[in-house]
């Protein structure tokens, strides 16, 4: 089997028509993991567990049992999420020797659905960062050139699929973190709508942004896994009680009305020209197809990243306050005074401080320290209120265009993929990274990022499509008219 | 506005973070440039502006208050760092 040419719906056609088995999908992946170790993408990865999980599915389809929707599809999941017993490390030292004693909601519907849980992907260090460098287990190579960064946070997840180490992968996005390594990987990304999947198990970095979101070649690959995950779940009351659309069956459905927004604000300074002209083209295919394109505002859109790195800090110091050395995660062994000032603190709180500082990296730690400065005793209404209100000014801006446009149409990430090293001493050029991606995470609305090109030196290039909340069905058909006209999504990197 | 190193410590010290003489240096440029940027917030005018705390509001999320399943406490202590038979065990906290 040409394992670069697989995508999970067709790989679903092979195995239901008995012309492969996923014993033998999973040990073609496997090796395929084991040559291409050198890319860094897996944490952790069992074959044992993997090839336990095929030989089910393998008996449940020869016996003729019911198959879930996913039967004997291997799925590469963000080591974000909960696996009951399996390490969950977040990328981060504080997590080594962490396992969970319970399935991310997202992990038990997959498992539900017949799906191979196919090993845990590296990622920057709690889902901080857009490179994957953050992470304690060492940088993921993009596999379109190995000396350039994947994208992040869930680049071991996208650079999975473009890698065809999985056809499909699971990741997480607060910012940016599945649509900005899908683009700088030539795949497909979907972050969904604010309450459509369950965040239940989930490691909090930013409750109010986080959400899970699936990673694949194409749409029908992507429309497959969101309709496994999505869905209301009574241990996430931020989920949202909205029916589940047959997202897989209604993708070829031509959308009733293609009325596309070009944002004013995001074309322009700082926009890559070669990324600017390939989103230029994919304008014009839609209007080849028949689309209505409009300008439109987003008057507000400058202050996304500024209310961005006040808000998500802001979640972040909460959350990751958790992280004491108390109930799990690391423990300094030795925890006694060390600078003027620590022999006055009690020795449990000399005891958090250093699990701590052992615990997480530099970026965790900035952000934290950011977020409790945001939070704190007079600087509250400075900053953290300021940034709240400034966020609703940002969702009334996608409201009132919403009003003219069914989707909006925008580059995903400024550039293709920087070079390993280029923006890891630079918090603030890294932080710009995600400037056409951080403002659809603070309104709640879903984005989806499709390859739309390649750069003369051959990296890929994709595109944004946002819609209004819970508007899925109608983005993924709207994307797919692009995808039927153009065939981005099949290019794969040379290197496997 | 600008942090002195003396306020960034006492930020560590409230988000629980030791750092190291280095890094109190290096945060304290780091952070000042970030506090420098976001700043540009400030000249929004939101007199009349709702914060947002979620893009989605959702509100009065309830279910019936019934007993569920709890982790069994041989899972709840299962990661623990230190641990006897039936607790976490940590520093002394009173003398």
């Amino acid at each position: 089997m040409d394992f670069t040419r697989v995508t999970a719906t067709g790989l679903l056609a092979q195995l239901n028509a008995g012309a492969t088995t996923s014993v033998e999908v999973v040990r073609g992946y496997l090796d395929r993991a084991d040559r291409l170790g050198r890319l860094n993408v897996f944490v952790h990865l069992e074959p044992e567990a993997a090839l336990a999980q095929a030989r089910v599915i393998d008996g449940k389809r020869r016996a003729g049992e019911r198959l879930g929707p996913l039967a004997g599809v291997p799925v590469a999941i963000k080591d974000v999420l909960c696996v009951e017993g399996e390490p969950t490390t977040c990328g981060s030292r504080m997590l080594k020797n962490f396992r969970p004693p319970y399935d991310a909601t997202v992990i038990a519907r997959l498992k539900a659905a017949g799906a191979i849980l196919f090993g845990k992907t590296n990622m920057d260090e709690f889902a901080m960062g857009s490179s994957t460098e953050t992470s304690a287990y060492g940088p993921t190579l993009n596999p379109w050139d190995e000396s350039r960064i994947p994208g992040g946070s869930s680049g071991g997840s996208a650079a999975a699929v473009a890698a065809s180490l999985a056809p499909l992968a699971l990741g997480s996005d607060t910012g940016g973190s599945i649509r900005q390594p899908a683009t700088l990987c030539g795949i497909t990304g979907l972050k969904p709508s604010y309450g459509r999947v369950s965040r239940y198990g989930l490691i909090a970095f930013a409750s109010s942004l986080d959400q899970v979101g699936p990673f694949g070649h194409d749409l029908a690959d992507i429309a497959l896994l969101l309709g496994v995950i999505a869905g209301r779940d009574p241990m996430d009351s931020t989920s949202v009680d909205a029916p589940v659309p047959d997202y897989a069956a209604t993708l070829d459905a031509p959308p009733d009305t293609l009325r596309i927004g070009l944002v004013r604000e995001y074309f322009g300074e700082g926009l890559d020209p070669e990324i600017e002209a390939a989103i230029r083209e994919a304008v014009r295919v839609y209007e080849a197809a028949g689309a209505t394109t409009k300008e439109v505002s987003l008057p507000h859109a400058k202050y996304g990243i500024p209310a961005y790195y006040i808000v998500a800090p802001a979640e972040c110091s909460s959350n990751l306050a958790r992280y004491d050395g108390t109930i799990y995660g690391h423990r300094a062994e030795d925890f006694s005074p060390r600078s003027p000032g620590e022999e006055d603190l009690p020795p449990m709180i000399r005891m958090m401080m250093a699990s701590r500082a052992e615990g997480f990296g530099a970026e965790v730690k900035r952000r934290i320290m950011l977020g409790t400065f945001a939070l704190s005793a007079g600087y509250a209404d400075q900053y953290y209120n300021q940034a709240l209100k400034v966020r609703r000014l940002i969702r009334d801006d996608f409201d009132a265009a919403f009003k003219e446009v069914d989707v909006l149409l925008i580059p995903t990430s400024p550039t293709a993929a920087f070079k390993i090293g280029e923006r890891i001493e630079d918090p603030l050029a890294m932080y710009l990274s995600d400037i056409y991606t951080i403002t659809t995470n603070l309104a709640g609305i879903p984005g989806l990022s499709v390859p739309c090109g390649l750069t003369r030196s051959g990296l890929p290039i994709g595109m944004q499509l946002l819609a209004p909340a819970f508007a899925e069905e109608n983005l993924l058909r709207t994307a797919r008219v692009f995808e039927r006209a153009t065939d981005w999504h099949t290019r794969r990197p040379e290197i496997v | 506005m600008t942090l002195t190193i003396d306020e960034v410590a006492k930020v560590a010290l409230l988000a629980r973070l030791r750092l190291s003489p280095e890094e109190l240096q290096r945060f304290t440029g780091q952070l000042n440039s970030i506090v420098d940027f976001v700043a540009q917030l400030q000249a929004l005018d939101t007199r009349d502006v709702e914060p947002l705390a979620h893009g989605i509001e959702v509100r009065n999320v309830f279910r019936d208050d019934v007993l569920g399943p709890a982790l069994p406490r041989e899972k709840a202590l299962a990661n623990a760092p230190q641990r006897n038979d039936e607790g976490f065990l940590v520093p002394a906290v009173l003398d």
